[in-house]
């Protein structure tokens, strides 16, 4: 393209408003609004209609009624049936439990890793993270199967156990709490890992040398140096955990008990089983709602993070 | 400034270094490290005492950072002992060492203010807030940082951020603090003005300081002693004269500023001269001392740029002289920088102060000259 026709053509593009810059930035908006946006707005509006039987299962928000009227009808009775139902509310505190407690373990389990691998030798450390990202490569259910063969009562475990003489019958670890954040760990793992990782790659090792050289252990200055430095990492893992383990479905489906509660669960079971899509929508909202609280607060910190000039 | 003259020139006469009697703070016993089959420090024995500023100069990879390292126990000598105040440092972690060290990048917390920085060593003590509290501010006084207390460092500019990293290395009275290239991230305003106050505040204190620069006018106005590294080896310790004046090796003539080399061969060596014939000088040169040699050794002889005379006519002493041509002139206030190729191709550096504002018929480009030293300005060194 010659010169004149580039400034004549990025002209016209400005004065619509398209700018390279506008583009960039508007490409990942697009997508949000279409992606996210749209289809909350979709689930919000279900969440106040009624059911009904038919397609779609559930009644229209707003209605023409004679000549001029538009009629709106808000249905808040699904959210209140929320309130009132203990069921839901259980689901909700079981599934904040069973998410609190699986990013405490993924923490507890993954920051020494992450702090090891961040502390191997360069050549090292590519082959630790490959060997952390390489089970993503199998499929998420096969791996959730995996774990079925090795907890039941005739699977590997057990077995070797039982051949070894160390237990007379098998432990029965399928169907419990146990297997489910055995799963739940396990899957989730990497994304407490690996946003760690990140963190601790990038610290200076001077100044660790600076706090002992000042008279702290190697531990306290682990204690007071690499912990709190490390803090967006932490916060950066355990929201990448938290959130999609509150909405967990598959796992606790698979490997726990007929009587965990998860709100996750709930949600397909209203879905697919009663059928009760606004019901199933006024769960979902509220999960977001629970949700988006965590987001927040890592918002919050990341942009503290930023403004406050990051550390070097 | 006079007074710190005074000073200095006292430390000088006291010399402990020069009196055998004297106990060393620190004894390096035949240290080497070695990384695989790379040997950073290689053998390196030497003395400090309490109250120096002893500068390790070097150029990089000269090993000097990793002594330095040695000495505050993040590396532990492959081969050898180091002593300090007595005590072998073997197995003695860093953090039960009486030395602090100022890092090379400050190495300031980022996450705490500088108060916090700064009192960091005390609380490692146990040391409770209230003892805290006080000796932080005066160390913040002292480094003139008392308004900046709660400024986290990425909010001080660089020299501020110095003079944190000092406090913080000061705030547990060590007696022996190591500082990794001190003034290299500062202004050249900033490091002259930071040279005078690092030797105040150690004059003060009564530390000792043990410097890692790779800066020879860093050395040269800091040191009370100088070590000269090269390639893990100790070249030469000395104090800042006798380095400039007394160079012992070629190296350590070149590294410490600017230098005029001739090689030669030793023709006559008396108990009370030496005679050097020299292709690169043209002429004789005549060493007004004698050197212990061997006949016919290849000996170098350094003269520094300000000892050499430029003139226009031939001197009457023929040795220790040569014609040459102007090559570059360059002018520098206070003085003049000549470049003057010899007639046997060598082109020598020669600067002469300008103590006139209108000299008469001054030297120019392109100009026949003579350039001659006296018999007492050159050194000889062998290797």
């Amino acid at each position: 393209m010659s010169t004149s026709t580039y400034r004549w053509s990025s002209g016209v593009l400005r004065r619509i408003g398209l700018t390279g810059r506008g583009i960039v930035i508007a490409v990942p908006w697009i997508w949000l609004l279409l992606f996210f946006l749209i289809p909350f707005i979709i689930v919000l509006k279900i969440s106040f209609a009624d059911t009904r039987l038919g397609v779609p299962p559930y009644t229209p928000l707003w209605e023409w009624t004679g000549e001029n009227y538009l009629q709106l009808k808000l249905n808040i009775q699904n959210y209140l049936f929320l309130a009132r139902d203990s069921l839901y509310l259980d689901a909700f505190l079981s599934s904040l439990k069973v998410a609190s407690v699986s990013t405490l373990f993924c923490l507890l389990i993954g920051y020494p890793m992450a702090y090891g691998i961040a502390r191997a030798s360069a050549s090292w450390r590519n082959t630790l993270l490959l060997l952390i990202v390489l089970p993503f490569w199998t499929s998420f259910l096969v791996r959730v199967y995996a774990w079925i063969g090795l907890l039941r009562n005739n699977g590997l475990i057990n077995n070797v156990l039982m051949g070894l003489g160390i237990i007379d019958e098998p432990i029965v670890m399928m169907q419990t709490d146990f297997a489910m954040y055995i799963g739940i760990v396990y899957s989730y793992l990497p994304f407490m890992i690996l946003p760690l990782y990140s963190n601790l790659e990038k610290h200076d090792n001077t100044l660790l040398e600076a706090a002992v050289d000042l008279g702290a252990t190697p531990f306290r200055a682990f204690l007071r140096i690499t912990l709190p430095l490390s803090m967006p990492g932490i916060i950066a893992g355990s929201m990448l955990v938290f959130i999609p383990a509150v909405g967990e479905f598959v796992i606790p489906r698979l490997l726990g008990g007929t009587d965990s509660l998860m709100i996750g669960r709930v949600l397909w079971d209203e879905f697919f089983s009663n059928r009760n899509w606004p019901g199933a929508s006024a769960v979902a909202i509220m999960l977001l709602l629970v949700l988006v609280l965590p987001i927040m607060i890592f918002q919050k910190y990341q942009t503290q993070e930023a403004g406050g000039g990051g550390h070097r | 400034m006079a007074a710190r003259a005074e000073d200095r020139a006292a430390q000088e006469r006291k010399a402990p270094w020069k009196d055998p009697r004297a106990e060393p703070y620190i004894r390096i016993d035949d240290v080497s490290k070695k990384f695989g089959e790379f040997i950073a420090v290689n053998d390196v024995s030497l003395n400090i005492y309490r109250g120096e500023i002893f500068c390790l100069l070097g150029g990089s990879g000269c090993g000097k950072t990793t002594l330095l390292r040695m000495l505050a126990g993040f590396e532990t000598p492959t081969e050898g002992r180091i002593f300090i105040d007595g005590q072998d440092m073997a197995g003695v972690p860093p953090y039960k060492r009486p030395v602090n060290m100022m890092f090379q990048s400050y190495a300031l917390f980022p996450h705490m203010t500088v108060e916090q920085n700064v009192g960091f060593g005390l609380r490692q003590e146990g040391m409770s807030k209230a003892e805290i509290a006080p000796r932080v501010a005066d160390m913040l006084t002292m480094v003139k940082l008392q308004d900046f207390a709660k400024r986290k460092p990425h909010q001080l500019s660089g020299g501020q951020r110095q003079r944190v990293a000092l406090a913080r290395s000061l705030i547990k009275r060590p007696k022996l603090l190591l500082l990794d290239e001190p003034l290299g991230a500062l202004d050249k305003k900033l490091r002259e003005h930071t040279q005078f106050e690092l030797v105040n505040i150690q004059e003060k204190l009564g530390v000792t300081f043990v410097v890692v620069t790779h800066d020879q006018e860093e050395a040269m106005t800091l040191a009370t002693r100088i070590g000269v590294m090269n390639q893990g080896r100790i070249v030469q310790v000395g104090t800042p004269h006798e380095i400039y004046e007394f160079p012992n090796t070629r190296f350590t003539a070149e590294f410490i500023g600017n230098v005029n080399m001739f090689e030669g061969r030793v023709v006559e060596d008396e108990p009370n001269y030496v005679l050097i014939e020299s292709a690169e000088l043209g002429s004789p040169i005549y060493i007004g001392h004698g050197i212990s040699t061997a006949p016919d050794a290849i000996v170098w002889t350094a003269i520094r740029p300000e000892k050499m005379i430029i003139s226009r006519e031939a001197p009457t002493e023929k040795r220790n002289a040569a014609p040459g041509v102007i090559r570059e002139i360059a002018y520098m206030g206070d003085m003049s920088i000549y470049l003057v190729q010899l007639d046997s191709g060598k082109t020598v550096r020669i600067t002469q102060p300008n103590t006139h504002r209108h000299a008469e018929d001054p030297l120019t480009w392109d100009q026949r000259v003579w350039v001659s030293w006296h018999e007492s300005s050159a050194v000889v060194v062998t290797e």
